[in-house]
């Protein structure tokens, strides 16, 4: 994969170079430290008893005699005074429900946890779990979110009165455009719900540290400090008892991001037994019981003029949010997040959105690499190519028609969403004339000789990335960003360590972070480590999500490194004997005409000569721990136009991906390679969601999937090649004008594929509205116009 | 999920194999590249006691001519069929299909006679085979038995093989200078299992006009005789062919069997 990227000079290791990763020498040998590499004197393996039923109750739990004392249920955390996950929302109407981490008399979903067992290896843990007898008295069954809210559906939560966490009401005035607009299409849009997959599963490694008298979790994480604060509230533990861990993470795309059952059964497991423990997540636990993302329907229309100009949408949006409300995310931020992004990049101005964040016999539902937008995307981008069929215009043109445009940036929007910068229709023209859409024309004009079907599709979104304090106190979650910090410290031989809260699990942290450090201080990559993802070791952080770790932590850094440089140049000045005003520290040292002293001889006079510094030296030496907040809370707005050319075979309903083209705006880059391989990666998962990845529930809520045989991933051979083009506009608000760009490669794929397929399949008469879009959902559409003709 | 707790056996000779096979105090079972059963063993939906690992026994390994007919051993893996270090009775077949079995990581431990004996519906070897009319022969402590593939395979997962016995073998006939084969299966992936599964024959020499539908959730569907060959296969023709199978009821399962046998079929008519 990969192509041309037209920014970053490749030249220097500062901001915008495309260096090449630090980590990679240590992950790409296999000398990572997993989870799963970590090895205590002593330690015991983990295995849960899962729930095989989707709504239960539970009416004993058998555990045969010789078994005793390795097998715990609540009924023992209970009476350890655990409490179960409480994670609220502070929006008006919202249900709580209370997540126990082993099952309290009632089972929600297959795969619930309701007892563990302890033995040495895992696999005597799993024959220990296969002799504990469970009794389920089964109780009917949500498995649909649309039927799980109609009267009479059985409740998940007997208290509640009916199976919705959350409604959402926005916007409201739409009814005079729907009575006079010219155009008026509806659609009925689905997406399926799915598995993350991260290479590395969840994995958790808990012991006591008698030394420091604290609870160690070591976890397979995205946020350790926020696990830290949901595990203190759970076990009701000192947050100074408890140090959680991050060692490598081999990816996490949200799956990483919550305080999980697991993390605080392993806690307690190992405090009760004074001994350390281990329970890793093995593919099946992951399918079956962390099915967890992504499911959407929406009933929407779009109202439009005569050149396809928007004037209005509406829509009703459901999200299956599961049995539970994740900690610290909650059950709503989908849903509710749906109801404030769904106009996408566009400008109008009418707009009504309800939301519905529906409680199921289903896991939880966890963020997912582009969160609610990837659905949206999906919902809105079907929207502008059915508005542009309507008015028989080129869909680009119609996205060009209702873009923001540059002159309109900063922008705010129908539901006031402040768009900081950017050419959204740039993007389109670009990859328009990248896909080379006109020969894609001629070709499909002349038809294909093996009877396959061409199509060509656009989709165009804008990320909000690095979402502040304003916009997550709105929320009421428990979880609100506020000063992201970063700690930076010169060694006492010139070298830099920097420490950040947030976690690497796959961003290149250890190598962006640096080139940030270096851009300001001028000390080699080589000699600058980063330090993260310990609450022990490093300053309190929200994480990584949301596509905040380079805004957020980068800008952390970056002040940080100024204060120091400041430091520095003052030091130097006096070593030089020169006054302080015509010092500057460039490349890695302080100079003042001909003079220069090294970063290395600063620190080692800070360190070890301090008789030589100047009276009035800041005491606070070189070491700075400083905050940071971009200058708005409504984050960055990256942006990104995906062309994509299919060709569908009618007969067989197979896609094949014939061309792939984003054209994106990251701002700044700080390391383009990273930003592409984000990029790529991202459009991997995207391919995943629009033509692979469903986990299917029949009506009793069974998964059907619970292995890579039946539930579909892209491999190597379904992904394309894909070509990037960079657009760079800084933002106004972020350090060197950064914005987040982690999510985006995920958000526009399904949306542009399913528009490429519609396109091909004009000539049938036929669309497809849901993903993912897998031959039988192609053949189904087929059928339909074939068997209603 | 691990394994449940089993022993294992490597023997080196097909007898000892054998009456390690013929155990009854113990669940045994027989292991060759483990790419079927492993899988089933981590899920613990296979729960043996006794592992018979019948890879290192050295007459399952071979490949040689015998007249008209080539004979593979049990153990010989989709990938040296892939590479093709034998004579190649089949104008290419043979290394054609395994070519397209999984990927070569399945390919260098999976073995024909282990694809054989699980005998799942959408297999490449299951249907091809069956097209190309091999025979295959079963050892058990009582001796051998040779079995045409027609009743070999009985249905999904379900074979002729009776408790103790092994597929030791498998006959492929040659096929004459003048044979066409054709081969068109339906997958959602690289590497993935087929949904519908075309193999075609056309030996004049040796009288054959074979059309085999696979992957039909039953035993390989043999349609022998001129008549799909000259344009005769259509969802109505398949219908009737596939009758009792769920793949007749179901539409789209119908059209796409048909599509596969279809482009098998255009493979020798072009
Ligand atoms: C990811 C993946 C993709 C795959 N894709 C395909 C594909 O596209 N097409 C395809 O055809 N196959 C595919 N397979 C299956 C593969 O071809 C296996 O090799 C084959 O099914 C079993 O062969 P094996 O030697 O591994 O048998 P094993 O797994 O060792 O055994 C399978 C079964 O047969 C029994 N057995 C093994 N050998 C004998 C014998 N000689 N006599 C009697 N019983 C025996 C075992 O007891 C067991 O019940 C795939 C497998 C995997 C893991």
């Amino acid at each position: 994969m990969g192509e041309v990227s037209t920014a970053g000079s490749g030249a220097g290791s500062g901001v915008g170079a495309r260096v090449r990763r630090k980590e990679d020498d240590r992950l790409l040998r296999g000398r990572g430290r997993f989870v799963g590499d970590i090895a205590l004197v002593g330690m015991k393996e983990l295995a849960f008893v899962r729930s095989p039923v989707a709504h239960a109750t539970i009416t004993g739990i058998e555990i045969p005699e010789e078994h005793r004392g390795a097998v715990f249920t609540w009924a023992d955390l209970a009476a350890g005074g655990v409490k179960p996950i409480r994670a609220v929302s502070g929006l008006p109407g919202f249900k709580v429900s209370e997540q126990p981490a082993l099952a309290d008399g009632k089972v929600r979903f297959v795969g619930e946890p309701v007892a563990v067992c302890v033995a040495a290896t895992r696999a005597e843990a799993e024959d220990i779990a296969a002799s504990v007898f469970v009794d389920y008295a089964e109780l009917p069954v949500n498995s649909d979110m649309l039927e799980a809210v109609t009267p009479g559906a059985p409740k998940v939560h007997d208290h509640w009165p009916d199976n919705v966490f959350l409604e959402t009401n926005v916007g409201g005035n739409i009814a005079e455009i729907a009575a006079t607009a010219p155009v008026k299409v509806s659609r009925t849009i689905r997406t399926a719900r799915q598995c993350m997959v991260p290479l590395e599963g969840k994995g958790v490694v808990a012991h006591w540290d008698r030394h420091v008298e604290q609870l160690v979790l070591t976890t397979s994480t995205q946020m350790p400090h926020i696990v830290r604060a949901g595990l203190s509230e759970c076990l009701d533990l000192d947050q100074g008892l408890i140090r959680v861990v991050a060692p490598d993470v081999g990816g996490g795309f949200g799956w990483k991001g919550l305080l999980q059952p697991e993390e605080i059964v392993a806690a307690w497991i190992a405090m009760r037994l004074d001994r350390p423990v281990r329970w890793t997540e093995d593919r099946r636990e992951h399918l079956v019981a962390a099915a967890n993302a992504r499911e959407h329907h929406y009933e929407i229309t779009a109202y439009a003029d005569a050149r396809g100009r928007l004037l209005g949408i509406e829509a009703d949006a459901w999200v299956d949010a599961g049995a539970y409300s994740v900690y610290p995310f909650s059950a709503c931020l989908e849903a509710a997040q749906v109801g404030s992004i769904l106009p996408g990049p566009y400008d109008f101005a009418h707009y009504r959105c309800r939301t519905f964040s529906v409680c199921t016999n289903k896991p939880p539902i966890v963020p997912y690499r582009g969160v609610a937008r990837t659905g949206v995307c999906f919902a809105m981008e079907q929207m502008i190519d059915a508005v542009a069929d309507a008015v028989g215009r080129e869909p680009w043109q119609v996205r060009l028609e209702n873009l923001v445009p540059p002159e309109k940036m900063p922008f705010d929007n129908v539901t006031r969403k402040h768009f900081d910068s950017g050419d959204y229709p740039e993007s389109v023209r670009r990859a328009v004339a990248a896909i080379e859409l006109e020969g894609w024309r001629a070709r499909q004009k002349a038809g294909e000789p093996d009877g396959r079907l061409i199509g060509v599709g656009f989709a165009t979104y804008c990320e909000q990335s690095a979402h502040g304090t304003a916009v997550y106190h709105g929320w009421g979650i428990p979880m609100v960003p506020g000063h992201e910090q970063a700690q930076a410290r010169i060694t006492p031989d010139g070298g830099l360590e920097l420490r950040v809260g947030v976690q690497s699990h796959g961003q290149s942290m250890e190598t962006t972070f640096a080139q940030v450090a270096h851009e300001v201080l001028g000390i080699p990559l080589e000699k600058i480590k980063l330090v993260h993802g310990d609450t022990g070791l490093t300053p309190y952080s929200t994480g990584t999500w949301g596509s905040r770790s380079m805004v957020m932590a980068g800008g952390a850094v970056a002040t940080a490194c100024r204060t120091l440089a400041e430091r520095l140049r003052k030091i130097g000045a006096h070593l030089m004997q020169a006054g302080p005003d015509g010092a500057v520290l460039e490349g890695g040292s302080v100079k003042a005409g001909a003079a220069a002293v090294t970063i290395r001889e600063i620190a080692h006079t800070w360190y070890r000569a301090p008789q030589l510094l100047p009276a009035d030296v800041d005491r606070g030496g070189l070491e700075v721990t400083a905050g940071y907040k971009p200058g708005s809370d409504h984050g960055t707005f990256s942006y990104a136009t995906h062309a994509v050319a299919v060709a569908v075979d009618p007969e067989i309903g197979q896609v094949e991906i014939l061309d792939y083209v984003v054209v994106e705006d990251a701002g700044t880059m700080v390391n383009p390679m990273v930003v592409d391989g984000q990029i790529y990666g991202g459009v991997a998962q995207g391919v995943g969601t629009a033509l692979y990845e469903r986990m299917p529930y029949d009506a009793e809520g069974q998964p059907l999937a619970s292995t890579f045989a039946d539930y579909l991933i892209p491999g190597f051979t379904e992904v394309p090649h894909v070509r990037i083009i960079h657009m760079l506009t800084p933002s106004p608000y972020t350090e060197f004008g950064v914005k987040g760009i982690g999510e985006g490669g995920a958000i526009a794929p399904p949306a542009a594929i399913c528009n490429a397929i519609n396109d091909a399949l004009k000539p049938l008469g036929v669309i497809v509205t849901n993903a993912p879009m897998t031959p039988e959902v192609i053949l189904s559409a087929i059928a339909g116009k074939r068997g209603a003709a | 999920m691990k394994a449940v707790d089993f022993d294992y056996a490597q023997p080196a000779t097909l007898d000892a194999a054998l009456e390690l096979l013929s155990r009854e105090d113990v669940m045994v079972r027989p292991v060759a590249g483990s790419q079927s059963l492993g899988p089933m063993l981590n899920l613990r939906l296979a729960q043996p006691e006794l592992l018979v690992d019948i890879t290192r026994i050295a007459e399952l390994r071979t490949i040689r001519r015998e007249g008209d007919r080539l004979v593979i051993g049990a153990c010989v893996t989709h990938a040296r069929l892939e590479d093709g270090d034998y004579p190649d009775v089949t104008r290419g077949v043979l290394p054609s299909v395994a070519a397209v079995i999984a990927y070569r990581a399945v390919r260098n431990r999976g073995t024909i006679g282990g694809s054989l004996a699980h005998a799942d519906p959408a297999a490449d070897w299951v249907n091809v085979l069956t097209a190309l009319g091999a025979d295959v022969v079963i050892a058990g402590t009582g001796g051998r038995r040779s079995v045409p593939m027609t009743d070999f395979i009985l249905g999904v997962f379900e074979t002729a093989l009776q408790p103790g016995e092994i597929v030791a073998e498998i006959h492929v006939p040659a096929l004459s200078d003048r044979a066409r084969w054709g081969y068109y299966k339906v997958c959602r992936k690289t590497g993935e299992f087929s949904h519908a599964t075309g193999a075609v024959l056309i030996d004049p020499a040796r009288g054959v006009q074979r059309c085999v539908a696979g992957a039909t959730s039953g035993k390989p569907v043999v349609i022998d005789g001129p008549a799909l060959f000259a344009g005769g296969c259509t969802e109505a023709a398949m219908a009737a062919h596939l009758a009792g199978s769920p793949a007749a009821d179901d539409p789209i399962a119908l059209r796409t069997h048909t599509v596969a046998l279809k482009r098998a079929i255009a493979q020798v008519m072009s």
